[in-house]
């Protein structure tokens, strides 16, 4: 099978790695790059677990070929915190208890800063409605919903 | 048979070129736009190894353009975008709603209405909504381009008149005039992210005296294929839109109707639902009208 040479920028690192026609670009992330915090729920685009950005827009990266990442940028789950700084939202979901076995997690905070990028300030439906996406089995969502909206009103006015 | 390959032509020209010539060498291909139906695929119905030719970057189609008279919607123009477009949202309400519908955010920032229409399913959420808009498909391949009306388009569940040298570039919508509006409504059980159990897309022209100059209606998941019912938007024509003449379009759509019973609804309650949301739709359109 003919390999497929893909130059892309991965958390702001410009990156090439060769690809399999069929690789998914959650299989490039995980397997080609070693980034694997992005994680594998389903694979077939309901879970939403691993949730990237690509050029800005967030998607299922199991539903995009590693192929289609060639001269695109993609921002994962290990491109959030700051060094050692977490981002509000990683650092919210720690304090409101929003998760428990974490195979979610990584999806639920790349989607949830996307939604803060482009609504700082979401109401309870709009933030249901968007990470409708991404699906828990451990929290039953409540304190999802919670730690979203207090990393919101925590962008709005810092602490 | 050979392995997997992937190939993005940089031209129309090139990427005609590909499909003809692995047509005639009898390599498989699939045309690949949003993916979110295409990758799904590869993964559990059918694992034979091809030949992916993505029509993502090309120019010609991601173009979009509003014009007088026709509306240009690139067959590879992510849903998100185009809901994000709030010109062509006021002009077409219905068909971007019916895009809208489909899947979570992360689906919405991949899937394309091209490639909703090519994928050819029964329960295809824009089809009902493109047929109602009298939308048309702007094909090209090695004898060079042809427009098929969206209802001639799907074939039978999961074909449609494309060969294999054939690829869709966009779609043609006649732009709304006057006071147009169109609307698409379908049941699901649950509020969001799941198949319809039947879809209704309609669209009507209101004269000054709100009189129905114009109207078509489109069904979806209650026959092997998306259907025109000419029946339900002749039962339009000349009214004002009103509870009887709402009536009979549901009528005509529950006769048209021809499913099947499945874990989603059974062959009787489709019939009556997709009566039930052509009404309802027809009077969401129609509100749209007189509000133009």
């Amino acid at each position: 099978m003919a390999k497929v040479h893909v130059s892309t920028t991965v958390n702001g690192q410009p990156m090439d790695v060769l690809v399999e026609p069929n690789d998914s670009l959650l299989d490039t992330l995980r397997d080609g790059l070693g980034l694997t915090g992005t994680k594998e729920g389903c694979a077939t685009g309901d879970c939403g677990a691993c949730s990237v950005m690509l050029d800005g827009r967030l998607v299922c990266s199991c539903l995009v070929l590693g192929a289609e990442a060639e001269g695109k940028t993609i921002d994962t789950i290990e491109g959030v915190a700051d060094g050692d700084g977490l981002h509000v939202v990683q650092q919210k979901f720690l304090e409101h208890a929003a998760l428990q076995c974490g195979i979610c997690t990584p999806g639920f905070i790349v989607a949830a800063k996307a939604l803060l990028e482009r609504d700082p300030n979401p109401d309870e439906t709009t933030i249901r409605y968007w990470l409708a996406g991404n699906l828990c089995r451990c929290t039953g969502y409540d304190k999802i919903v919670r730690a979203v909206q207090d990393a919101a009103n925590e962008l709005a006015s810092p602490a | 048979m050979g392995d997997y390959a992937y190939a993005a032509p940089a031209t129309v020209d090139s990427t005609v070129e590909l499909l003809s010539s692995s047509a005639s060498s009898g390599t498989r291909t699939q045309v690949l736009a949003g993916g979110t139906d295409v990758l799904v695929q590869m993964r559990s119905i059918d694992r034979g190894p091809r030949l992916i030719v993505d029509v993502k970057q090309l120019a010609e189609t991601n173009v979009l353009s509003i014009g007088e008279d026709e509306i240009y919607i690139g067959a590879a123009i992510a849903s998100a975008i185009l809901n994000e477009n709030a010109e062509l949202k006021s002009k077409l309400p219905g068909l971007i709603e019916s895009a809208d519908l489909i899947g979570s955010t992360q689906i919405q920032g991949r899937a394309t209405i091209g490639g909703n229409l090519c994928n050819s399913s029964p329960a295809g959420d824009t089809i009902p909504a493109l047929i109602a808009n009298s939308a048309v498909c702007h094909i090209v391949g090695a004898d060079g381009e042809r427009d098929v009306p969206v209802e001639d388009f799907v074939t039978g569940v999961g074909t449609n008149c494309m060969a294999d040298h054939e690829f869709l570039l966009g779609l043609r919508v006649p732009a709304p005039k006057g006071n147009t509006g169109d609307a698409y409504l379908r049941f699901i059980p649950r509020t969001e992210m799941d198949i319809a159990v039947a879809g209704a897309g309609v669209r009507v022209t209101l004269d000054d005296s709100g009189t129905c100059t114009a109207a078509r209606v489109g069904i979806g998941a209650v026959a092997p294929t998306p259907l025109l019912v000419p029946e339900a938007g002749d039962a339009l024509i000349g009214t004002q839109v009103d509870e009887e003449a709402l009536n009979a379009a549901a009528a005509a759509c529950s006769a048209a109707a021809s499913p099947i019973t499945d874990k989603r609804g059974t062959v009787e309650y489709r019939i009556k639902v997709v009566g039930v949301l052509c009404k309802r739709a027809g009077a969401i359109a129609r509100d749209r009208a007189k509000a133009r």
